[in-house]
Formats: structure tokens, C-alpha cells, sequence
């Protein structure tokens, strides 16, 4: 029963990232920029979840909160975290100290050009550049697991550049959603 | 530039039941044997002429030219009704003859004859008493007699291919015949399956399975349907290459960080780490005789092939052009590796030739993918993406002869070869 509440949170996710992304497109943070001002992250994350006016909104899925942003985008056959997603990972790693209860797994994935087994090395390896990030502000290693599903769990189907930036992506994604 | 449609299988992709994929052959350049097949006596009342699969096996290589045999009468079955300046004129250089008789015990007779039709001479002769449900097996052990007598070459008709087809959100491991008949589904998932390989002697195949929400390597036995997770360890497991005895794996595994090579035991156990990096490390291929691993790693910066002793030791680059050279597969003769190369933002299929070097690309899609060698080294199948979609493809080791195996139906992605038959 979990894992089929589980997986439907996936695929609203996935469904959400997707809607929203065609708008977003380039000026990505700009869009979390009103709420949480990402360039001071150590003030607003704090403060936002609590000076949220719907308290019983999770945070993790009020749209409003940064923390409900999960994907952190990759140029191509790079794993190198851009500045641009620092805002939004050090928000889940500040979550994640404050709640010492919650654990995650950063799913890394490609874009579906080149081999499907690079892809997944690739992949993971991306998952490890945002894990690095979180682990570094303090959130314990062994919260946080790792995997690749390489190129084959695509956020966009198409088969061009617009596409394939959607795809090059690590998402965070805290157990028990 | 000579195209051609094998229009023997399209015409008999409606008689087998499971047949999904046609195949369409290019040919450029190179000499094609003119060999006449004759309709073998008695087989329009079998449920499977026999004839039609040997002709279509010879002409998909793309080395044959089907000689026309209309107006022969009456056709020969026997070599004493031959008359080889009749087939001289129409220039063959062979002639297949044979004929097929119900045996009283309900199985079938089936018996051909090769001449060298300059000669005058028979070339080779077989007889096989089989169940009419083994015709069509039969007609491609033929066919391997007759490219064997005519090239040199072992024939690889009677082998079988392995492939992953995904419609929406399903995933099936299926087996066909070389020629894509007879497709049957090994295992089906609503997860990707990837990386499917097969055991040295055909009857197992390992692959890589997201069923747990992360990649494991398990190990399926074709005959009992019986499945081993061989991998399944901490982070990713993936990319199984088998040893040449079939006895272990290497796979790739994140278990102590990055993306490493490790081999492991083929039913399971601890896995002995091969490769101490850095950087990606994965795409392990064993070369026939079990002395090295070629793989990919980005350890130079940017993903090239290189091998090292199967035994562990120093690693050597084998490649050098371009900064992405990716997914090796050794031939069967251990001599060369093909491989995915990226050139100029497009993926093709190319083939190092180990002693020298020197790198020939062969195909000319945009993403192709997952060489893997025909047994008999000719020809290398792969994934090619045409409109969006996986479709296999095959193209000869020289580079001369392509062909596209035309699916109906779902995206086909990441092909294997099989071995030859064991019998």
C-alpha cells in the first residue's frame, strides 16, 4: 500500500516538475527567488516554513516552499552542480538537519543520448554531486542513498535540446513520500 | 548502391505466428554470389516451406544475389535432373535442390544438395529427419551449411538474438531467431530492463533489472525461467559482461562510491573489485580468451576505451579521436572491439582494430547504441533511434552491408547476439 501511495507521489511529482519546467525553461531560479530568496538560504529556510500563512501545509509539497523544488539540472556528460540549484539543495540540507527524523534518496538520470550504461555511471554520479553538497552542510551520509536510473526514466520524451535539459537531472525524493 | 527488400520473410511474417520484426537490407559495393534455391519438392504441404527461410537467411547477409528460377520445369529434385547449362546461362554459380517426405512416424524428411554449377559438381549434402514444428529451424541449418560451403565462414542462422521492447510503461526481455521470428518474451516488468547479455554457452542471460527501484544484476536461465540475482549490492549494480567459461561476471557497482568494476561469481557471492579509480569505470567486455577487459572510463578526463588483464593490473587507453568513445564489445576473434563514438554531436557505431589502432566508423545514424557481435564476427547488431523510436539494426564488419530489422510495434532498444548452437 506504500509503495502504491509511494509511487503515485512519484508520478504527480514527475507530472509537476514536468508542467512546471515548460515555463521555467532558463530563468529557473528566478521563479523561487519571491518566496525564499535562495541567495540567503541560511535566513529564509528557517523562517519561510514558519511563517508560512498555512501552517498545516507541508512544506515538503506547498509549491510556495523551495523545499517542494526537487530537481537539480545538469549540463551535458557533467556532474558538476550549477549555482544556480546551490539555493535549493542547501534548503533540503537545512530541512534535513533541522529534521533529524528524515531520510532521502537523490535519484540521478541523463539525457538518452550516448551508451545506456555510461548514462548510469553518469547518473550517479550526479546523484553523488548533490548528495556531496548536502553532506557537507551536515546532513549525516548515511541519510542520504544514491542511485542511477542512467537514461532511462526520462522527465520529458521529446528528442531535442529542450528536452534533454530536462532530463540531465538529480531529484531529491524524502522517504515515505 | 543496390537496396533491396527481403521480401521472402515480409511474405512469410504472416504465416509465423510471433514474427514482429521484417528486415530491410542496404548493400554497397562488393561481389554477391549468384546462388539459385530451388523450391524443395513436397514443402508447400508442410506448414513451413523450407526453401523461402534458407533463401531470405542468404540473401539478408547481403553476400548472395538470389538467382530468378521462374520458368524451370519440371524443377529439379534430384542431381540426375539437373541440367547445369540451363542454370550457366542464367548465371548462378550454386544451385540448391532438396525435397521434403512425411515420414510414417509423423515427422518429416528433409534433404538438400549444393552444387557448384560451373563445376558441375556437389558441394555438400544433408539429410535431417525432424518434427514439422523444427522446419523452419531446419531451413536455417541449411542455409549455415551453404554460407559455410560457399564463404569459409561459420553461419549464424541458426543463433539467436536477445532485446529489450518497451511500449508505455512496459518493459520485455525478449529471445527471437536471428532473423526476428519466433520472438518470445523472457521476462516481462513495469521497470526498464537494460544490458542484457548472454552466458558463453546460451543458456543463461544476465541483465540489468530496476524492478527494486534501482538497478540489480540478475541472471536468468532460458530453459527453466529460473532467476539469480547475482548483484545486488549498496547503490547501482549494472553493465554484466560474462567471462569466456561462464563461470563469473563483471559487473559495475557503486557499493564503494563511484561507478568501479568488479567481477563476481555467475550465482552470486562476493565480488572482487578490478579497477581502484577515481572516475566512471564500467562497460566491462572479456575478450574471447579470457586474458583481458576492455571497458569504458572517464579516468583521462573524458570516456575512452581501455583494457587491462582480467587477472587486475595496469589499465592501457585504446583510444585517442575524440572525447567520447564509449561501450566496448571485443569480436569474436578477440581482434577488434566495436564501440559507441560520438563525432561531431552524432552517436555511430565504430570498430578499433586493437594490434594497430586504427578506428573505422560504420554506421551513419544520430544515436546509435549497444554493438554486439554476430558469433561468426561479420556483422554487428545495435540500437539505432529512427523517428524517435528504437529499432534494431545490423550492419556487416566491413561496413559494405546494413540492414534494418523493422519492428511493428514499441520501441526496441539494447540487443545481444547469441552464441552458435552447441550441437
Amino acid at each position: 500500500m506504500k509503495k502504491i501511495l509511494l509511487s503515485i507521489a512519484m508520478a504527480t511529482l514527475v507530472a509537476a516538475c514536468g508542467s512546471q519546467e515548460v515555463k521555467k525553461d532558463v530563468p529557473v531560479a528566478d521563479r523561487t527567488a519571491p518566496t525564499t530568496q535562495p541567495t540567503q538560504p541560511s535566513t529564509t529556510t528557517t523562517t519561510s516554513p514558519a511563517t508560512q500563512p498555512a501552517i498545516t501545509a507541508n512544506p515538503l509539497t506547498d509549491p510556495k516552499n523551495v523545499l517542494s523544488k526537487r530537481s537539480v539540472y545538469f549540463d551535458f556528460d557533467s556532474n558538476a552542480v550549477k549555482d544556480e540549484y546551490r539555493g535549493l539543495i542547501q534548503a533540503h540540507a537545512k530541512y534535513m538537519v533541522d529534521k533529524r527524523d528524515t531520510r532521502i534518496r537523490v535519484e540521478g538520470h541523463c539525457d538518452e543520448r550516448g551508451s545506456r550504461e555510461y548514462n548510469l555511471a553518469l547518473g550517479q554520479r550526479r546523484a553523488e554531486a548533490v548528495k556531496k553538497v548536502m553532506t557537507v552542510l551536515g546532513v549525516q551520509d548515511g541519510r542520504i542513498e544514491t542511485v542511477s536510473f542512467g537514461e532511462e526514466k526520462p522527465a520529458a520524451t521529446g528528442h531535442d535540446e529542450a528536452a534533454w535539459a530536462r532530463n540531465r537531472r538529480g531529484d531529491i525524493k524524502y522517504a515515505g513520500e | 548502391m543496390k537496396r533491396l527488400l527481403a521480401a521472402f520473410l515480409l511474405a512469410f511474417a504472416a504465416l509465423a505466428a510471433h514474427a514482429q520484426l521484417t528486415i530491410d537490407i542496404t548493400t554497397s559495393g562488393g561481389r554477391q554470389i549468384p546462388v539459385a534455391i530451388l523450391p524443395f519438392a513436397g514443402e508447400a504441404a508442410q506448414p513451413q516451406p523450407v526453401s523461402p527461410v534458407v533463401g531470405a537467411d542468404l540473401a539478408r547477409t547481403g553476400l548472395f544475389r538470389l538467382v530468378n528460377a521462374m520458368g524451370v520445369s519440371p524443377v529439379p529434385t534430384e542431381p540426375s535432373e539437373v541440367n547445369f547449362v540451363d542454370w550457366q546461362a542464367r548465371s548462378a554459380e550454386a544451385l540448391v535442390i532438396g525435397k521434403v517426405e512425411p515420414q510414417r512416424d509423423g515427422r518429416v524428411e528433409v534433404r538438400f544438395r549444393l552444387f557448384d554449377v560451373q563445376k558441375q559438381s556437389q558441394l555438400a549434402s544433408f539429410s535431417y529427419v525432424v518434427a514439422p514444428a523444427q522446419l523452419r529451424a531446419t531451413a536455417h541449418r541449411i542455409a549455415d551449411v551453404i554460407y559455410e560451403a560457399l564463404t569459409g565462414e561459420k553461419g549464424v542462422f541458426s543463433t539467436k538474438i536477445t532485446y529489450v521492447v518497451k511500449r508505455g510503461t512496459r518493459y520485455e526481455l525478449q529471445v527471437a531467431d536471428a532473423d526476428g521470428a519466433n520472438a518470445q518474451t523472457v521476462l516481462a516488468a513495469n521497470e526498464p530492463i537494460i544490458s542484457p547479455a548472454w552466458s558463453p554457452e546460451g543458456g543463461r542471460i544476465a541483465y540489468v533489472s530496476f524492478d527494486q527501484k534501482k538497478p540489480i544484476v540478475v541472471v536468468q536461465n532460458l530453459a527453466q525461467g529460473a532467476t539469480r540475482v547475482v548483484a545486488n549490492f549498496w547503490g547501482n549494480n549494472s553493465a554484466p559482461a560474462w567471462s569466456p567459461d561462464g563461470k563469473s561476471l563483471a559487473v559495475t557497482l557503486t557499493r564503494d562510491g563511484i561507478s568501479q568494476i568488479y567481477v563476481v561469481a555467475a550465482d552470486g557471492g562476493e565480488p572482487r573489485r578490478m579497477t581502484t579509480t577515481p572516475a566512471i569505470d564500467t562497460e566491462a567486455s572479456f575478450s574471447p580468451d579470457g586474458k583481458w577487459i576492455a571497458f569504458t572510463s572517464d579516468r583521462g578526463g573524458s570516456p575512452q576505451i581501455y583494457r587491462m588483464p582480467a587477472g587486475g593490473g595496469a589499465a592501457q587507453r585504446l583510444t585517442f579521436e575524440g572525447t567520447y568513445n564509449v561501450r566496448p564489445r571485443f569480436s569474436p576473434d578477440g581482434k577488434s572491439i566495436a564501440f559507441v563514438q560520438r563525432e561531431s554531436g552524432r552517436f555511430r557505431i565504430a570498430v578499433l582494430e586493437v594490434d594497430t589502432g586504427q578506428v573505422t566508423v560504420l554506421t551513419d545514424g544520430t544515436l546509435d547504441d549497444s554493438p554486439s557481435y554476430a558469433p561468426n564476427g561479420k556483422m554487428i547488431l545495435y540500437e539505432a533511434q529512427v523517428g524517435g523510436r528504437g529499432q534494431l539494426a545490423a550492419v556487416s564488419s566491413d561496413g559494405r552491408v546494413r540492414q534494418r530489422l523493422v519492428s511493428s510495434a514499441g520501441d526496441v532498444r539494447d540487443p545481444a547476439w547469441g552464441p552458435l548452437p552447441t550441437n
